[in-house]
């Protein structure tokens, strides 16, 4: 029997991985193709017949497949349905790393499910507090009360915009450039950061469109994001690349903290670069970008 | 636990099985076929019997169409299979317990 | 007697000059008389050879009793051609113990199936073993041993004289009246003739079937008129869309891409990828779809390709047509795009079995081959490769050019997931051998990379390039650890199959299995 390690709040999640939890072909080794987190889907990729086959498929995989440092969550079924109280007591059971919790409303939808999550940690003799928590946000009122929900529990990680269901709510379609969704995920994402915790973007659907996909990326990136969801290992390793700081980002990033580490040690007050002054928030910034590249595998330098 | 009826888990697809458990006046009556029978043969035996005597099932007609499942992926089909003759498998399973 | 890959060959098959297996050069320098057809002579000139059913021409052929034939398999799973004859041999004229001389056997010749159960076909020789042939044989329904040969091995034992074909018949997209015959030009086009030529040089009797007959001269023709007795034209020689098998389409499947791009690494760090490489690759998702992942390296040290050898499919020639490959040097066409750009493109050419593999000539394509990417259904600890055998025993994989290539090449890479259900693809002993462990060099799966502790050279290069390494041992402990250790099968005495190295030499031998019984 496998016992994952406890999971950590924050670390590396730029690609988060949707397998179906009835598909053994698919679970068995999903950790190979190196994607940072697999969400085990209990929701939507699962008929609603077959809800209770895939609890005992998800429950002896995490007990008995060594995902190893991949980082297990998986998605519970909505809480309008009749399935989330089960979700979550074999999900708690099995020691998964943590909980999505599917189309997240408000902070009490988050206190209700962390509510069952300390009972089933109860139940079964798993570490109070272990099992981690991201909201997606699936909705306009999820959206808008996006702060409320990430700051209604200290499990909670991030929370993640799914683009399906938010685009029929704002009765719009999927937008080369990505204007139908633009202010939604600049609101996540300002909730996101004001809270301190994670932010991911929605999968892109089609996968045979590369192209369209490395667009939304590369957007991605710009806005912000923390990492994304992906539905095919073939989306991997672009995530992967754009996600990690340049040459050029670690280079300038590496100046910064050399300067400031011979500034501070002289004791000087206000800081100059290249003859222009820098206030402190540079140098934490370049200290997030050299603690990325590293965890990215990009860093060789010594610092 | 008793087997009060019919019940099915599992597909035909690779790296699946599908079991039938059926009630069964005394004993257990293992009907198995597999792509991986002479390789795997007695060890996905001693799978079934071992998760069947966990679940306590002491009468069965049990059949296994294996298609080259891993052990985890057996045990979670049969252990479906059960709780559903028993209809309990929507809610409150013994994870840990009667299920490991 | 244990050969050199430590498989024990039973003496009673060690006779007339047979041999154990001795190392893959064991045979170098020796000399020996090549085999010659008994010919008929045509001297008053013939209007037509045409036949008026492919009975007619069995019985100008002198078909008898104990006869061997033999077919190409170009078409694959889409031949019409083999069983046609079949039929007409033993179900219309009766004749019994037929012998096939086979490029390969599959689901097009299930027919076959029957007739070795009926005892009627009671020999065969071939590349390949598929389908319901595989499980007949495998039951020991063949009253001698099948021979396993790889494509190099067959015109070698054609030549040394161990096969002698009585009756080629050879499908033709094309022929005209004399049997000037082509891959192409007809209604059924397969491109590359290339499994069928050789056989028309050392069959006693060669007959062309076509479906489409052309006006006089079809030139340039693949098998010539000097070698044709007879001509028949039927309906159909074969389906054209089954050429493309499931194991010659190109994949979509992330696994087997993630593992054909680790390849591409692999060559691209070695002193080989430089100007002028050369490379084939063998059926299968993953080495297939190797070709596309070598464009961006190409491009990226800015180097060409002098040829590509082998099966040859669309996405190879996609690489000639961008000036990126200089030659395609082609036995057989794995789909329509490659079976149409053949003979229509200058140095897209045709190649018969001998020139592409065989041993005991002057110097086959092989030889010059720098990398081949091939399959396999096990690789062992020692990297000997099994494409034979399943790992429950039974006959259902074709060697093809893979022994050959292996042997050839200056770097043979096997690409193959870890696992397959619930099998162990690496292990610790394959159930057949049929590519020696010190013709592989590298394996690369879906779990990681091993390089033969014989290539301390390629462990340099992949330090070199920083690409991750991992013993064959741990990819074996890896395997087991996810299905479990399988138990031994259980064998009978009875050898279903010889399978003999390129040279000849015996290989290995497969057993009729022992089907489990549970109690």
């Amino acid at each position: 029997m496998i016992t994952r390690p406890r999971p950590e709040k924050n670390r590396l999640r730029r690609t988060m991985m949707f397998m179906n939890a009835q598909k053994p072909g698919l679970i068995k080794d999903a950790y190979i193709y190196g994607t940072d987190s697999i969400i085990l889907d209990l929701e939507d990729a699962v008929a609603e017949n077959q809800k209770d086959a895939a609890r005992f498929s998800l429950y002896q995989a995490i007990k008995n497949i060594d995902y190893g440092t991949t980082e297990v969550i998986v998605r519970i079924n909505g809480l309008d349905t009749p399935h989330w109280q089960e979700d979550i007591r074999c999900v708690v059971a099995s020691g998964a790393d943590g909980i999505r919790i599917a189309k997240c409303e408000s902070a009490q939808d988050v206190h209700t499910v962390e509510e069952h999550v300390l009972a089933a940690e109860k139940e079964f003799g798993v570490e109070e507090g272990r099992t981690l928590l991201m909201a997606a946000l699936e909705s306009p009122k999820g959206i808008m009360n996006a702060y409320e929900i990430v700051t209604a529990s200290d499990r909670m990680f991030g929370c993640a915009i799914s683009g399906g269901d938010f685009r029929k709510s704002m009765h719009v379609r999927i937008e080369e450039g990505g204007i139908e969704m633009l202010v939604a995920r600049g609101q996540m994402l300002m909730a996101a950061r004001a809270a301190e915790v994670q932010c991911f973007d929605t999968m892109f659907p089609n996968i045979d469109d590369m192209e369209g996909f490395k667009q939304e990326v590369i957007q991605n990136r710009k806005m912000g994001f923390d990492g994304k969801s992906i539905v095919s290992p073939r989306q991997i390793q672009f995530v992967h690349d754009t996600f990690a700081p340049t040459a050029k980002e670690i280079a300038y990033a590496e100046k910064l903290v050399r300067s400031f580490n011979e500034q501070a040690d002289s004791g000087v007050g206000v800081y100059t670069v290249d003859g222009k002054m820098v206030d402190i928030p540079f140098f934490e910034d370049a200290r997030r970008v050299i603690a990325l590249a590293k965890a990215c595998g990009v860093y060789e330098g010594d610092l | 636990m008793e087997i009060q009826k019919v019940a099915i888990a599992g597909t035909l697809e690779s790296s699946d099985a599908q079991v039938t458990v059926e009630p069964l006046h005394s004993g257990i009556e293992l009907s198995l076929e597999s792509s991986v029978m002479n390789q795997y043969g007695r060890q996905i035996k001693a799978t079934i019997l071992d998760t069947l005597s966990q679940l306590e099932v002491k009468n069965a007609k049990v059949i296994v169409v294996d298609k080259g499942a891993l052990e985890c992926t057996l045990k979670a089909r049969i252990q479906c299979a059960v709780y559903r003759s028993c209809d309990a498998s929507e809610k409150n399973i013994p994870w840990g317990g009667g299920i490991r | 007697m244990l050969n050199a890959v430590n498989r024990d060959i039973p003496e009673e098959l060690l006779k007339d000059g047979k041999e154990v297996y001795q190392g893959k050069n064991y045979m170098d320098g020796k000399y020996f008389k090549k085999d010659s057809p008994k010919t008929k002579r045509y001297v008053k000139p013939q209007e037509t050879k045409i036949c008026e059913s492919i009975r007619e021409a069995c019985k100008k052929c002198g078909a008898h009793d104990g006869m061997t034939f033999s077919f190409h398999t170009e078409f694959r799973d889409g031949d019409y051609v083999a069983s046609m004859v079949a039929k007409v041999l033993i179900e219309e004229m009766g004749l019994k113990d037929i012998n096939v001389a086979a490029t390969s056997l599959g689901t097009a010749q299930d027919i076959f199936a029957d007739y070795m159960e009926q005892g009627k076909i009671i020999g065969a020789q071939t590349s390949g073993v598929r389908g319901r042939i595989g499980e007949t044989i495998s039951a020991g329904k063949l009253s001698t041993p099948a021979i396993i040969r790889s494509h190099g091995g067959r015109p070698r034992a054609v030549e040394a004289g161990e096969v002698h074909i009585d009756i080629a018949f050879l499908a033709a997209a094309s022929s005209d009246c004399c049997g000037n015959a082509s891959g192409i030009n007809g209604k059924s086009n397969f491109g590359s003739m290339g499994f069928g030529i050789h056989d028309a040089h050392y069959a006693d009797h060669t007959v062309i079937i076509t479906d489409t007959l052309v006006d006089f001269p079809n030139s340039p023709a693949s098998v010539s008129m000097i070698d044709v007795d007879c001509v028949c034209v039927v309906d159909r020689i074969g389906n054209v869309d089954k050429i493309n098998t499931k194991e010659a389409r190109l994949t979509d499947n992330p696994r087997e891409l993630m593992m054909a791009d680790n390849v591409a690494k692999v060559i691209a760090s070695t002193p080989y990828f430089k100007e002028g490489f050369s490379f084939q690759t063998g059926v299968g998702g993953p080495s297939l779809a190797v070709n596309r992942f070598l464009e961006e390296h190409m491009i990226e040290r800015n180097i060409t390709m002098s040829f590509a050898l082998g099966g040859t499919s669309t996405p190879i020639c996609q690489l000639y047509d961008k000036g990126l490959v200089k030659h395609l040097m082609d036995t057989q066409d794995y789909d329509q795009g490659a079976a149409s750009h053949i003979f229509k493109n200058e140095n897209h050419h045709e190649v018969d079995l001998s020139t592409y593999a065989n041993p005991a000539n002057k110097g086959a394509y092989v030889n010059m081959l720098d990398f081949v990417v091939l399959s396999a259904l096990e690789v062992d600890t020692s990297f000997n490769v099994n494409v034979i055998t399943g790992s429950d025993g039974v006959l259902r994989g074709a060697p093809g050019g893979h022994p050959d290539a292996a042997a050839g090449s200056k770097c043979c890479i096997i690409v193959t997931p870890l696992t397959r259900g619930r099998m162990a693809t690496v292990c610790d002993d394959v159930v057949t051998v049929t590519t020696p462990g010190d013709c592989v060099d590298v394996l690369v799966t879906d779990y990681g990379t091993a390089v033969n502790p014989l290539r301390q050279d390629l462990i340099q290069c992949l330090d070199d390039a920083g690409i991750k390494h991992v013993t064959i041992e741990e990819l074996r402990d890896k395997a087991y650890s996810l299905v479990g250790v399988p138990d031994k099968l259980e064998w009978e005495d009875q050898v279903v199959a010889i399978v003999e190295a390129r040279d000849g030499t015996i290989l290995d031998v497969v057993r009729k299995v022992k089907p489990l019984q549970l109690d």
